[in-house]
């Protein structure tokens, strides 16, 4: 199993998930995502060799829909429950992106 | 209800059929209840009783007269509705209306159905207890000072307490089951696949399930049978046909081979939770049932195997929200990564939080194998568990949680206490499996106690018939809690 979590890792991670955390929060994760990892070490001790993962459970393979035209939600719509959007211009606006 | 005393959704449907009762007249009745009560209780999240009446005064008209024709329904707020608040109990998306009703929503109101609301839930569904909702925790009716269970508590306080006689939770891990057995109802996560999930906020596309709370199993199989079945806007809503499941509810289970997997039930059941469940099998050997030990080699270790799947997958499905496109955005950022975390940090709460941060770590380079790969490898044996057992058995039996629903604030400090409840619920996710909670007696503090029945994939059927069979011998489903 890998190394215990640190106070670093949890920043490293926070930064990964786009979650800006306050001193804190990092102090109560590090403490509690280490608690759980602790806890879900017990899964190392099962024998797994040559076992496929499942990552899904349907029973039949995914199916396609045709690829007929159809109407979809009206872009207005869409750009109406945008903190802030032109629906003039069709963008959902954000922070400047390029110096 | 009890102006009415129509708590059922067949009770309803079935008078206003027969002409004794309008739709608006059982609308108006539910909105007072829920006028009444709520405060108290807090189920809702939203109401537009002036929208609801209108629907069902459509429906005293002649329009929509379906098989839910003028039943008033609550659905849980991760479901999206096009006239009503969709938040999934988060601050990220307060205000937010969709563009568009989820597929189950569509088929309800084909049906006839009346949304009164939209009900509270732990926020995104991660939870067991309604304490992560943004919007504050809902009580359960048959002692306020305890959780109803969650993350769909919202939506079982709203039926247990006679506000509306059916509503529609999501099941992740045990959502609709646990808050089911918390406050008395019977509740199903239907198999995976079998109903689309287009238009429910995704939280572990894995496991994600919408399905029904009602007082009994035919409501229960009427609701399922109008939600399931395939959707085009759905790849994993399966092509499988949907009986008529009320059908299938004959009464009998002579000669049913029922498992109860003993190793898993000793770690730690209250004694006043497998005194009930003693006797609940008890009952269904009399009434013609076999009950035989099975082993589930692997199931000690589906609490880990689910928190580290479905949190690696919450960390990829709540990238969204961002405050680009919806909801919340920070005012405090002059930055496009700023704007990013700032808003997340802002928006959502400490679980939501801590499971995006864990399903990060996971699924993060080194980890990977470790934990993520490691726990989807576990959770083919776990499945391999379950079909080996369902050789000899048609159903397995198990309590549905391990103690009757907990005190507000009893475990909201110590995360791992609140997901070690989940002892019994998320295996039906894992393996995709049918599992249905169902009532089946009263702890000495006179709290409900709850069956968990879980069946083949799609035999739905049998776990209705099961259920409805046995509750046609026992009076637990007909007792309420006191509205005092």
């Amino acid at each position: 199993m890998p190394d215990p979590l640190t106070r670093e890792d949890v920043q490293r991670i926070a930064e990964l998930a786009s979650l800006e955390l306050t001193e804190a929060e990092v102090d109560t994760f590090t403490r509690q995502l280490a608690d759980f990892l602790a806890y879900a070490q017990q899964v190392e001790g099962i024998d797994t060799t040559g076992v496929p993962p499942t990552s899904h459970v349907t029973g039949a393979a995914p199916f396609d829909r045709p690829d007929d035209p159809r109407p979809s939600i009206p872009r207005d719509d869409l750009l109406d429950s945008a903190p802030d959007a032109s629906t003039d211009e069709g963008l959902f606006r954000v922070p400047r992106v390029i110096a | 209800m009890p102006h009415h005393n129509l708590s059922t959704v067949r009770g309803v449907r079935d008078a206003v059929a027969a002409g004794d009762v309008s739709a608006v007249e059982i609308c108006e009745a539910s909105l007072a209840a829920v006028g009444a009560r709520d405060a108290d209780l807090h189920a809702f999240t939203a109401v537009d009783g002036g929208k609801a009446l209108e629907r069902a005064a459509a429906i005293d008209r002649g329009e929509d007269r379906g098989p839910l024709a003028g039943v008033p329904v609550a659905l849980k707020d991760n479901i999206c509705t096009r006239e009503l608040p969709t938040t999934a109990s988060s601050k990220v998306l307060a205000g937010y209306t969709p563009p568009y009703d989820a597929t189950v929503v569509e088929r309800l109101l084909r049906a006839g159905a009346v949304v009164v609301g939209k009900t509270n839930c732990d926020e995104f569904a991660m939870g067991s207890s309604t304490e992560n909702s943004a919007l504050g925790p809902s009580c359960n009716p048959w002692d306020h000072g305890r959780t109803p269970g969650g993350s769909s508590g919202g939506s079982a306080v709203a039926v247990s307490a006679g506000l509306v006689p059916a509503a529609l939770g999501s099941d992740t891990g045990g959502s609709i089951r646990q808050p089911a057995a918390f406050c008395g109802l019977v509740g199903l996560k239907p198999t995976y696949g079998r109903v689309s999930r287009y238009g429910l906020l995704a939280f572990a596309s894995s496991l994600d399930q919408i399905g029904p709370l009602t007082h009994t199993v035919c409501d229960a199989a009427i609701l399922t049978s109008v939600i399931a079945g395939p959707d085009p806007m759905d790849a994993t809503a399966c092509a499988e046909q949907v009986p008529d499941f009320a059908s299938a509810l004959t009464g009998e289970v002579i000669g049913l081979r029922i498992g109860v997997p003993a190793g898993l039930l000793e770690e730690g059941v209250a004694p006043e939770v497998s005194g009930p469940f003693g006797e609940a099998l008890d009952r269904l050997r009399q009434m013609g049932a076999t009950i035989q030990p099975i082993e589930l080699p692997h199931a000690h270790a589906a609490i880990p195997v689910y928190y580290l799947v479905a949190t690696a997958e919450a960390s990829s499905n709540l990238a969204r929200y961002d405050g680009v496109r919806y909801g919340h955005r920070t005012d405090r950022a002059d930055s496009l990564r700023a704007m990013y975390s700032r808003t997340r940090d802002e928006g959502f709460g400490a679980e939501v939080k801590r499971r995006i941060m864990l399903g990060t770590y996971v699924l993060s380079a080194g980890y990977y194998d470790a934990y993520y790969r490691k726990a989807q490898q576990v959770r083919t044996l776990i499945r391999g568990d379950y079909d080996a057992a369902f050789s000899a058995v048609d159903v397995i039996a198990t309590p549905t949680t391990p103690t009757p629903a907990f005190r507000l604030g009893e475990k909201v400090d110590d995360p791992l206490q609140m997901y070690l409840a989940d002892v019994f619920t998320v295996s039906a996710n894992l393996t995709g499996l049918p599992a249905l909670s169902i009532p089946c007696g009263f702890t000495p503090g006179n709290l409900p106690v709850g069956l968990q029945l879980t069946g083949r994939m799609f035999a739905e059927p049998v776990l209705l018939r099961t259920g409805d069979a046995y509750e046609r011998q026992t009076d637990w489903w007909k007792r309420r809690p006191s509205t005092g």
